[in-house]
């Protein structure tokens, strides 16, 4: 559809890497009626090569394409793009979207999902996109809701009213705000949050996690902020 | 007799003797002496097979240089020589592996009698003539007369030469064909002169022994002789088959009671003509009396030596126990329905027999019906082995006791001696005599009366202090103490030897006993075994190894297949080298014995014998005595009976294996069946929803309102979410039932965990329109779990309480610390489940029956119990009282969790 994708080229280009044709067409339909615009590869070297020519705003990546495994293609992409990644996987795969989202993928989606939940991760990926490629992008406040992080001023705030923090409690929060929206794995928040060495203990961010939100939310167990993406790491939510 | 039909028992004993026909044929070339002709005679023979077509192979020919010989064997192929070296000399050896290989129809093996060099299999060359009829391989082979064992001795007596190699008769009788080869005596000596048969000093030396004329003609007449035998044998079979002969004989059994005397082999000889003549079934008996336990190693060697000796000659042999040899063969005989016992010429003195009693008269006053014979045996033979155990039994401690008690007696006898008559003083001495015989043995004993007498006569006898005699009525006294004292030390200690011969006979059969007992009480292979190696090594002190078939039949020991899992001493097995890997393996595939003691493979570590049950082998049982000794016959007849009592239980043992797996395979194909058909339903009916209202939005999508066509589309979502949830647990039960759910243990807050499983419920809208409460508190402690893994317990739990409740009735979630963990509780207000059903919930494919609108493949709960298993913990239901159903689950926490040491 060359004529419309040049009438319309206003509207942001996702290019999914998927060899089932059912899920392609389904993918097409939803995101085609819903404003964006949508090619297809259906092998790893085909999208790696659309990739390149396209320039898409967003990659969905299936983690089991035929010709290759789909953590050597986000690998592949990010050695020349930041374009961002949403890897395809079913449950039950967690290592495998673990080793994709340190290898570069921006998130997630486990199959089968539906469509509302498609077009929030597409949305806050744009809006992630957009925020970091603003010339206002070093602004240094982020705002969830009633929490609010000041990183220059290392201050949390929650409604009117300021939280005390522990340095790692702060730090961690502060991996997690400076990607809002994005899925942190343990990895990278260990890496962030303390600095590289504590990589494999997963079990300090838990026990600060549970920490950070007995103070930040209202219902522990049902978190507003600070959602867990489970057997993967952890996420700020974008929008409340 | 008017019925003309054979007597079918006699013809089946016949088809018996035919039925091996998978047996190779066995024919003899057989002859006077060396040099009639007999290698010649074979190779020709076997020239004119070759010309039949036949696939004919020398295994071994002797040709001794003889040049006409020699031309035969060419032209004929030869399986090569095995080269053995024997203290520093090469012999060439039939090589019987390579002609087992090699499988030939037709094998030439010449000289039947000749013994291996001690690395063969076998012992003798027969032997391994055996085995290649055992596989089917046609044997010609080559026997002198003098090599027969029977006539052993008579040719030993006729030429003065002992023949050292010899074939046991039922191999000769056994061969299918026996050719005779003749050549008068003096064309024979003609021929040796030529040096046709010997080199030429070799000759001269042949002539002035072994071959003088008078020596080949016996030598021909008993070749003749035997041969006629077996002809005239051949003949009586032939009128028995076609019922000519009006007359059946009725089957005559000989008994022959042998003892340890070496002229025992003599007799053994002897019986097996007589049986021969009489074509009867034979059994060679020997009785253990009490006085034949104190045998001497060497006499017990002797007896194990004629019994394996009757055993070659076809005999059957056995050995009874009891305390008169007489006694016991006639009442054996009676049993056995023996017509003629025979037994050897005694050759103890006249006295001994007035003394102690005879065998033989006791034999005959008490046989009835049955007929004695007395052989006698060769006079030259008879210096007898001495009975060692008349001197070693007895310590040196008891001489002592010897001399002790005289001189206790002499010294109360002296202090009482002027009260007493002297008659007393000769009852005092025999209370002495009494006391050293229930302890001492015989030596003692008779040491005690002789110098009983001595004493008496010395201290108590006028004139005092001297040996000498005044009044020669003392001499009356004197003998009837001496005798009276003999009597007395015979009878106890003829008593203690029987208590002693009752206890072995008491242990053999307590063995034996509490063996069957507890094999009736075992029913697995891994009890079975370590029971009967305990036993085994308990009966016979020696060291056990069961080897079992695994795969293609090759033999592992058990211990290596399993383990003992510490249900043995370690002291009581040991491990086979690879040669008696080798024998073991021999065993399990010819079904017979053999190893040490033995006449198979004798240079093996240990004896061992075949586990045979309905004729199959199931293994095999080795048993490594102690300093190689070789077992006494009796104790390898006992170990027989274990072998067989253990093959029994094994072959029983691997019945119930087999039945319980066919049992365990018939629920699982009721399981399977039982998945097919709920699985075929629950995926069907979401399918049937989803294709029904996805293809009424396809076709009449534009004519629908807008309300229908939502409402049809989220039936069609639903439905794909329900089946989504099955699918996932369906894999999810796969994978926990092959194992393959690895628990990854992390310690993690629980609330984290329940938060995962709410929101995902949520997301899905699992929970409908059920409030939830999550009370936690708030010291909670981490928890070491795989969050992933107790996420889907919760997932299913919280939904299985959706499924099963009213809408909007409240479903919470608890958690407290138990003494060794968490347990967690998933509590709703519904109607509960019906009492008794509380272990049922987690079944495989359990449904509640009386609903019929629920859905769902009842693998929700299985799959809990299966992950809060693989957590070591604990699931469980109740009733609450208050009403509503609560599903618990324990999670114990070990170890304490990491330490935060980092900077704060």
């Amino acid at each position: 559809m060359p004529d419309q994708a040049n009438s319309a080229s206003s509207r942001p280009l996702i290019l999914v890497i998927e060899d089932e044709l059912p899920i392609r067409r389904f993918l097409r339909a939803t995101l085609t009626s819903n404003g964006y615009q949508i090619a297809e590869a259906a092998t790893a070297s085909e999208g790696l090569r659309q990739a390149a020519t396209l320039q898409p705003e967003v990659i969905m990546l299936d983690l089991g394409l035929p010709d290759r495994d789909g953590l050597e293609v986000a690998l592949q992409l990010r050695t020349w793009t930041t374009t961002p990644i949403i890897v395809l996987s079913a449950r039950g795969q967690e290592s495998d979207k673990i080793a994709a989202l340190d290898a570069g993928a921006d998130d997630y989606l486990t199959k089968p999902f539906g469509t509302g939940e498609l077009l929030a991760r597409i949305r806050v990926i744009l809006r992630r996109a957009a925020l970091v490629s603003l010339p206002g992008s070093s602004e240094p406040v982020v705002t969830v809701g009633d929490l609010r992080i000041d990183l220059a001023l290392r201050q949390v705030w929650l409604a009117d009213q300021e939280i005390h923090l522990t340095p790692i409690q702060y730090n961690l929060l502060r991996a997690l705000a400076r990607h809002v929206g994005k899925v942190m794995t343990h990895k990278q928040l260990l890496h962030e949050a303390w600095g590289s060495g504590y990589e494999a203990d997963s079990q300090y961010v838990r026990v600060y996690m549970s920490q950070l939100r007995h103070k930040l939310e209202a219902d522990p167990t049902r978190p507003r902020y600070l959602l867990t993406e489970p057997g993967v790491g952890y996420r700020l939510k974008l929008d409340v | 007799m008017i019925d003309q039909r054979p007597n079918p028992d006699a013809l089946l004993a016949r088809v018996n003797d035919k039925e091996p026909r998978t047996y190779g044929r066995l024919k003899i070339f057989f002859g006077a002496a060396a040099g009639v002709g007999k290698t010649y005679s074979m190779l020709q023979a076997a020239h004119e097979r070759k010309a039949e077509g036949l696939d004919v192979v020398i295994g071994y020919v002797e040709p001794h240089g003889r040049k006409e010989t020699e031309a035969l064997v060419q032209g004929l192929e030869q399986i090569p020589y095995r080269m053995a070296d024997y203290r520093g000399a090469t012999l060439r050896e039939f090589d019987l592996d390579a002609a087992l290989v090699r499988k030939p129809q037709l094998i030439l093996v010449d000289e039947l009698a000749h013994t291996n060099s001690p690395d063969s299999r076998h012992m003798k060359r027969w032997q391994d003539v055996e085995e290649l009829l055992a596989d089917g391989i046609d044997v010609y082979a080559t026997v002198n007369v003098q090599h027969i064992e029977s006539l052993n001795d008579v040719v030993a007596q006729i030429t003065g030469v002992i023949v050292r190699e010899t074939v046991p008769d039922k191999i000769v009788e056994q061969a299918d064909e026996i050719e005779l080869i003749d050549l008068p005596p003096d064309e024979l000596l003609q021929r040796l002169k030529e040096g046709k048969i010997y080199g030429a000093t070799q000759a001269e030396r042949a002539v002035q022994s072994f071959f003088r004329k008078g020596n080949l003609i016996a030598l021909r007449e008993l070749a003749l002789r035997r041969t006629a035998d077996r002809v005239d044998q051949q003949m009586q079979r032939y009128r028995r088959d076609h019922a000519i002969d009006a007359t059946w004989p009725a089957t005559t059994r000989l008994l022959v009671g042998v003892s340890a005397s070496p002229s025992a082999p003599h007799l053994v000889r002897a019986a097996r003509r007589m049986a021969a003549a009489l074509r009867a079934e034979w059994v060679v008996a020997y009785v253990e009396t009490p006085n034949e336990l104190r045998r001497s190693e060497a006499q017990r060697e002797q007896v194990i030596q004629t019994l394996r000796l009757a055993e070659q000659l076809g005999a059957e042999t056995v050995t009874l126990s009891g305390e008169h040899a007489a006694e016991v063969l006639l009442s054996y005989a009676r049993e056995r329905n023996v017509s003629k016992i025979v037994i050897g010429k005694p050759k103890y003195p006249r006295w001994h027999e007035l003394l102690v009693g005879s065998t033989v008269n006791k034999l005959m006053r008490m046989s009835g019906a049955i007929d004695i014979y007395v052989l006698s045996s060769d006079a030259d033979e008879s210096e007898s082995v001495p009975r060692t155990a008349f001197v070693t039994s007895s310590s040196q401690g008891a001489y002592l006791w010897a001399w002790s008690a005289v001189a206790i007696c002499t010294a109360i006898a002296w202090v009482v001696n002027p009260y007493f008559d002297p008659a007393n003083i000769v009852m005092l001495y025999l209370l002495g005599v009494v006391a050293v015989a229930t302890r001492g043995g015989r030596g003692p004993s008779i040491l005690t009366v002789m110098l009983s007498v001595a004493a008496f006569d010395f201290f108590f006898v006028p004139p005092h202090f001297t040996f000498a005699v005044s009044d020669t009525q003392y001499l009356i006294t004197f003998g009837v103490m001496l005798l009276v004292g003999l009597v007395i030390s015979t009878l106890t200690i003829r008593r203690q030897e029987q208590v002693l011969a009752a206890r072995v006979r008491e242990r053999r059969t307590a063995a034996l006993y509490a063996l069957s007992r507890e094999f009736a009480s075992l029913r697995d292979l891994g009890q079975l075994l370590p029971a009967a190696v305990r036993h085994v090594y308990d009966i016979f002190d020696s060291q056990v190894v069961i080897l079992l078939p695994i795969g293609s039949g090759r033999l592992q020991p058990w211990g290596m297949i399993s383990g003992w899992m510490n249900t043995i001493a370690p002291a009581t097995v040991y491990s086979p080298s690879p040669t008696d890997q080798g024998v073991a393996q021999w065993v399990y595939d010819h079904k017979d014995m053999a190893g040490l003691g033995t006449n198979t493979l004798p240079g093996a570590d240990a004896i061992y014998v075949p586990l045979v049950a309905s004729e199959r082998a199931v293994g095999v049982l080795g048993v490594r005595p102690g300093r190689r000794q070789r077992l006494a016959p009796e104790q390898v007849h006992l170990l027989e009976t274990f072998a067989n009592q253990t093959a029994l239980a094994i072959a029983r043992a691997q019945l119930a294996e087999d039945a319980q797996r066919a049992q365990v395979q018939v629920e699982t194909e009721r399981l399977r069946n039982s998945l097919l058909s709920s699985v075929s339903h629950d995926l069907r009916t979401p399918l049937t929803i989803i294709t029904g209202a996805t293809s009424s939005l396809l076709e009449e999508g534009q004519e629908l309102d807008r309300q229908t066509r939502s409402e049809l589309a989220q039936t069609a979502y639903d439905e794909a979410v329900r089946l989504n949830r099955l699918v996932a647990n369906l894999l999810d039960m796969t994978r926990i039932e092959a194992g393959a759910v690895q628990v990854k243990k992390e310690w993690q807050p629980l609330e984290e965990v329940i938060g995962v499983a709410i929101a995902r419920l949520e997301a899905s809208e699992g929970l409908a329109e059920h409030p939830l409460s999550v009370d936690l508190p708030s010291d909670l402690p981490l928890v070491p779990i795989d969050a992933v893994l107790i996420e889907q317990v919760l997932v299913n739990l919280i939904e299985n309480a959706v499924r099963h409740t009213p809408p909007a009735t409240p479903i919470s979630i608890s958690a407290n610390t138990a003494a060794s963990g968490v347990v967690i509780s998933v509590a709703d207000q519904g109607p509960g489940f019906p009492a008794g059903s509380e272990e049922n919930l987690f079944d495989k494919f359990y449904r509640e029956q009386q609903n019929g609108s629920i859905r769902g493949v009842g693998l929700g709960l299985t799959i809990c119990r299966g992950i809060i298993t693989a957590h070591g913990g604990r699931i469980w239901a109740e009733n609450n009282p208050a009403g509503g159903a609560v599903f618990r689950f324990s999670l114990p926490i070990e170890g304490s969790p990491p330490l935060f040491n980092i900077q704060e």
